[in-house]
């Protein structure tokens, strides 16, 4: 048998070394296209270069039907620096906001080139009447279409199966909306921060499918974000305190969603486990300082710590009542702000998953800084019909 | 230095400030203001059931739910497949299911598929069914149940529509309800 290669050995170690992101909002005086330019510069402005140090170009972006156009890379092509060099457009789903990391960061781990730029817009309101019309289409035609789904059943249905399956009160997962939404007061591109929020206020708010009400919920929106990828050598000549990306992981599990138990995502278990291996990552309870799990819906983000062994199954809920998770705790989840506060422009969430966790990890995320002086975390985004997660661990040598 | 996201666009005075910073949704009057283009893409699509799901279909019409048995690993797959893609190998056999099961989870929803609001809740969950391996089965309705009876567990049994108003789809069964109700 030919022997596997080993995953803990790419060629080369790579840094993030600049980050952008724009206004979450619905944002109808733009096109996608000037929404990614405004984020690819401010991070190639972050990391002192312009588009000629940059080899190739990553873009991601949600599915076509959002838009209404076909080849949306491509037609985001000019506002993400890509025309006249290597390019490709990534989608995974609500995975992709950490995928193209991933996909940027083998691109310069391999040898293939030296600087890449990775770009993500989504642009959500251009779809009548409502984002959910074109996220109907995600459903199996034949037996799930006929039943008229609203993809925020799905949710429910795993919220529901996570919450008896664990234990878990409704009274604690809605205790991540408030944090999260407390949290993105800080983040000057937040959508839906709210300094004031209670807890009352998410279980009085409307019910849409239950047990999921509205304030469960990130809101769907418009937003660009962009990251500067590099080689050792070049990042520690650009800046002192260059975050590496230390290790990658990904998978998915079957897209028959209903032969599944739903209260654990094992695929986000793997991919939590490739890139731990790749990090070295022995005990990520130990290990790992602070988190950035995708938190969609509040129940996700207790689920994702689960998956990513950053407490036992149904423990995350008691972590959040405990204050653990706050900012200033223990092990801050989320100090961005997450979806839940800032918004949830699919991946454009990069900017609130990868860019966070490079502000954080340099110390330059302003009046967000954790506390603590972390120095190791983890970024987690999933999607596709609730079946995809990517892991990406960084880290401040 | 602190990362300070330029806000240019919104502070840009030749866009005027932006209308709508917090995602609701516009009025006309505030849409009219901007230029866009309104566009209905015209495309059908004939989306083929496939052979195990037009197997599986047909069975339906019949009243009867099929599955379809792996030997390598066991399990009775439905919906079913014509392959088991844990095994990688084709499977085998037909099998008659007895339709029954338990509610594996459920939501009970205030909105439609457009996201509009509904005043009668739909009751909607998917079923383990029996026969088949734990936590698998397919999506569907629930009915002849309150939302405060239905719970993860209940016993349930499909209600189907008259033969002769059944056409081979998932809608031949209207729903499931508690089982000997």
């Amino acid at each position: 048998m030919i022997p596997k290669s080993d995953l803990r050995k790419p060629r080369r170690d790579v840094a993030v070394v600049g980050a952008g992101m724009t206004v979450f909002a619905r944002r109808l005086q733009e096109t996608g296209k000037e929404m990614a330019w405004e984020a690819a510069k401010q991070a190639l402005d972050q990391a002192g270069l312009t588009l000629d140090d940059v080899d190739a170009v990553i873009v991601g972006t949600a599915p076509d039907a959002f838009d209404g156009v076909h080849k949306k890379g491509e037609w985001l092509l000019d506002g993400a620096g890509g025309s006249g060099k290597p390019f490709m457009r990534v989608f995974t789903g609500g995975g992709t906001a950490v995928m193209t990391p991933i996909v940027g960061w083998w691109h310069v781990a391999s040898g293939l080139f030296d600087t890449v730029l990775v770009v993500n817009e989504e642009k959500m309101s251009s779809v009548r009447p409502h984002a959910q019309s074109a996220f109907a289409h995600i459903w199996d035609p034949i037996l799930d279409r006929p039943l008229k789904p609203n993809l925020v059943w799905i949710f429910a249905m795993e919220m529901q199966r996570y919450m008896w399956t664990y234990n878990v009160r409704y009274e604690d997962i809605a205790l991540v909306a408030v944090k999260n939404k407390r949290n993105a007061v800080g983040h000057p591109c937040a959508q839906l921060a709210d300094p004031d929020i209670t807890l009352e206020d998410v279980l009085n708010s409307e019910p849409l499918a239950l047990p999921v009400r509205r304030l469960d919920i990130s809101p769907p929106s418009d937003g660009a974000a962009a990251v500067v990828l590099t080689r050792e050598e070049i990042a520690y000549e650009l800046t002192d305190a260059p975050v590496f990306i230390e290790g990658v992981g990904w998978c998915i599990d079957t897209t028959m969603w209903t032969n599944r138990d739903l209260a654990f995502p094992k695929f986000v278990a793997r991919a939590a486990k490739m890139a731990y291996d790749m990090a070295g990552i022995k005990d990520p309870r130990k290990e790992i300082d602070i988190a950035e799990p995708y938190d969609p819906f509040d129940y996700k983000e207790l689920q994702h710590l689960e998956a990513l062994g950053l407490a036992e199954p149904g423990e995350a809920a008691i972590l959040t009542r405990e204050g653990k998770t706050q900012r200033d705790g223990e092990l801050p989840v989320c100090p961005s702000g997450g979806l839940l506060g800032v918004g949830n422009p699919i991946a454009a969430t990069l900017g609130i998953k990868i860019g966070e966790l490079y502000w954080q990890l340099s110390r330059q995320a302003g009046p967000r800084q954790v506390k603590k002086d972390a120095r190791t975390g983890v970024a987690q985004a999933w999607g596709d019909l609730m079946q995809f997660s990517s892991v990406v661990v960084m880290r401040r040598r | 230095m602190a990362h300070e996201p330029r806000t240019q666009t919104h502070n840009d005075e030749r866009f005027g400030p932006p209308p709508n910073p917090q995602g609701r949704r516009l009025s006309a009057q505030e849409e009219a203001q901007l230029p866009h283009i309104i566009a209905k893409p015209r495309a059908r699509y004939a989306w083929a059931a496939g052979i195990a799901i037009s197997a599986f279909l047909e069975g339906l019409k019949r009243g009867k739910i099929l599955g379809r048995k792996c030997v390598g690993c066991g399990r009775v797959l439905v919906p079913p497949r014509m392959f088991c893609e844990r095994c990688f190998r084709p499977t085998d056999e037909w099998v008659e299911l007895p339709g029954t099961g338990v509610v594996e989870t459920f939501s009970v929803s205030y909105i439609d598929t457009d996201a509009n609001r509904v005043e009668e809740p739909i009751l909607v969950g998917t079923i383990a069914l029996d026969g088949a391996p734990p936590h698998c089965g397919f999506m569907h309705y629930f009915g002849e149940v309150s939302p405060e009876e239905l719970h993860i567990g209940m016993p349930v049994e499909p209600v189907w529509k008259p033969e002769g108003e059944r056409v081979g789809s998932i809608l031949d069964i209207r729903y499931f309800r508690p089982r000997g109700r």
